[in-house]
């Protein structure tokens, strides 16, 4: 996945300035750089949520996405099993099941998410993610919130959950990167 | 002004009239009747209620509130449906909203009266009630479910788009159950204003066979129990009509809350 001179701007601010990068497929890319320099503009733009001003995306046409994004941006009323099956309706309603105790979400009794701690909200976000047919998985800050164990536990599951899967994390925190076995760009402000 | 009514206010909404303090204003008007002793000026509430049990035993009773419960409801379900896909397409394009707003406007300003006596001058006066309760209801849906549109979460939405969800679900799991609410509150506020206007309509046009027929002959004759049970059988058509209308959207904001 090439990124080649990728200009942003909002309202007149520079956000991203001539960004060249590349992406290798098939494993984890931390992208990491202090707030305000543009990561999570960069994320949509890679997921074709906002137009470059200029610059072209190379390597992703066709390819299948999935993402955590900063917020859970979950159906508040539904179930966390519910909010899986909606982006993902082939998936059994078991497996998913599954894959929630793996991270510690317990049996899902009709509780709607709207109910659920932060942290677990972010778990569920996670699980939809991962659990949907994807070749490019974007995971924007998936880990904020958690503490030391869950983290640990999580990051694991990520790591086994995407095994040759191509995965791009934008993180400030280069512990998690190292966790993840991730390769690292920097992005720095001007 | 737009009406919201929230999910859980949807799903909570209690009856407010209590039993007891209806039997008390029974009473007061039993008093007040037998003080004034006129039934022209006051009929009691006995022989309002003797002479609706006298008009249930006639077929013509039952014709006359098929005649005009089948007008108000076709008014209602066709402005309902119609304010639905006018705000879907006018969120859509933006000119469609431009050139509807006046429309709009126009319907809810211009007083009611007004478009009974141009109805009765276009059209035949039978189907009145169906073009005024229509009337009264459009611009109330539309936009409330225009301003719920507006309002739905362009984060989901965004969500939808980056895992490449089909327009239909979209539309049914993310759309769907945040404009409910809009829908909900329009209803609830216009299901009364079209049984008031539709029945005023039919006041003034008289169609044969409705039940502002019998008001406007209750008028005519001084006939004051026939008023009053007339009166009494509408409130009820009312309130029957809305509780099944707003207890049909409350089933459907719970289905649509759960993925099939």
């Amino acid at each position: 996945m090439k990124i080649e001179n990728i200009t942003k701007t909002f309202d007149g601010k520079v956000v991203l300035k001539n960004l060249n990068m590349e992406i290798p497929e098939g494993c984890i890319t931390c992208i990491m750089a202090p707030s305000g320099a543009g990561k999570t503009t960069l994320l949509r733009i890679l997921m074709g949520l906002e137009d470059a001003d200029s610059g072209i995306v190379t390597g992703l046409a066709g390819k299948r996405i999935s993402a955590v994004f900063q917020e859970e941006r979950l159906c508040e009323q539904m179930t966390a099993v519910e909010n899986i099956l909606l982006v993902t309706p082939s998936l059994a309603v078991q497996t998913i099941r599954q894959e929630l105790g793996k991270l510690g979400l317990g049996a899902d009794d009709g509780q709607p998410v709207s109910e659920l701690s932060g942290g677990m909200r972010r778990r569920v976000s996670i699980l939809r993610a991962l659990l949907a047919p994807y070749d490019v998985v974007f995971l924007d800050e998936p880990f904020k919130g958690f503490d030391y164990e869950l983290k640990v536990q999580v990051m694991a599951y990520v790591r086994e959950r995407t095994t040759g899967k191509t995965v791009i994390v934008v993180t400030h925190d280069i512990q998690e990167a190292f966790a993840l076995d991730a390769g690292i760009i920097e992005l720095r402000c001007e | 002004m737009i009406f919201i009514t929230t999910n859980k206010q949807m799903k909570k909404e209690k009856h407010e009239i209590r039993i007891w303090a209806v039997l008390i204003w029974l009473l007061v008007w039993q008093l007040v009747s037998m003080r004034l002793g006129s039934d022209i000026l006051l009929v009691s509430p006995v022989r309002v209620i003797r002479r609706l049990g006298y008009l249930m035993g006639t077929a013509a009773f039952w014709k006359t509130i098929l005649f005009t419960l089948s007008r108000i409801a076709t008014g209602f379900f066709a402005a309902a449906a119609t304010g639905c896909v006018l705000a879907a397409a006018a969120s859509y394009f933006q000119k469609m909203q431009e050139l509807l707003a006046p429309v709009i406007l126009v319907m809810k300003s211009v007083p009611v009266a007004s478009f009974i006596v141009l109805a009765l001058i276009w059209f035949s006066s039978r189907n009145l009630s169906v073009l005024i309760s229509f009337l009264m209801v459009l611009p109330v849906v539309y936009t409330n479910v225009l301003a719920g549109i507006g309002s739905v979460d362009r984060e989901l939405l965004e969500m939808a788009q980056v895992f490449r969800m089909p327009k239909m679900r979209v539309t049914r799991y993310i759309y769907l159950p945040q404009i409910l609410p809009f829908f909900y509150a329009a209803c609830r506020v216009s299901l009364g204003l079209c049984w008031k206007a539709g029945v005023a309509a039919e006041v003034i046009g008289i169609p044969r066979g409705s039940v502002g027929e019998r008001l406007q002959q209750a008028k005519v004759y001084l006939d004051t129990p026939d008023l009053f049970a007339w009166t009494i059988v509408i409130v009820v058509l009312s309130l029957t009509f809305e509780k099944l209308v707003l207890h049909l959207i409350k089933r459907l904001a719970c289905v649509l809350e759960h993925v099939k």
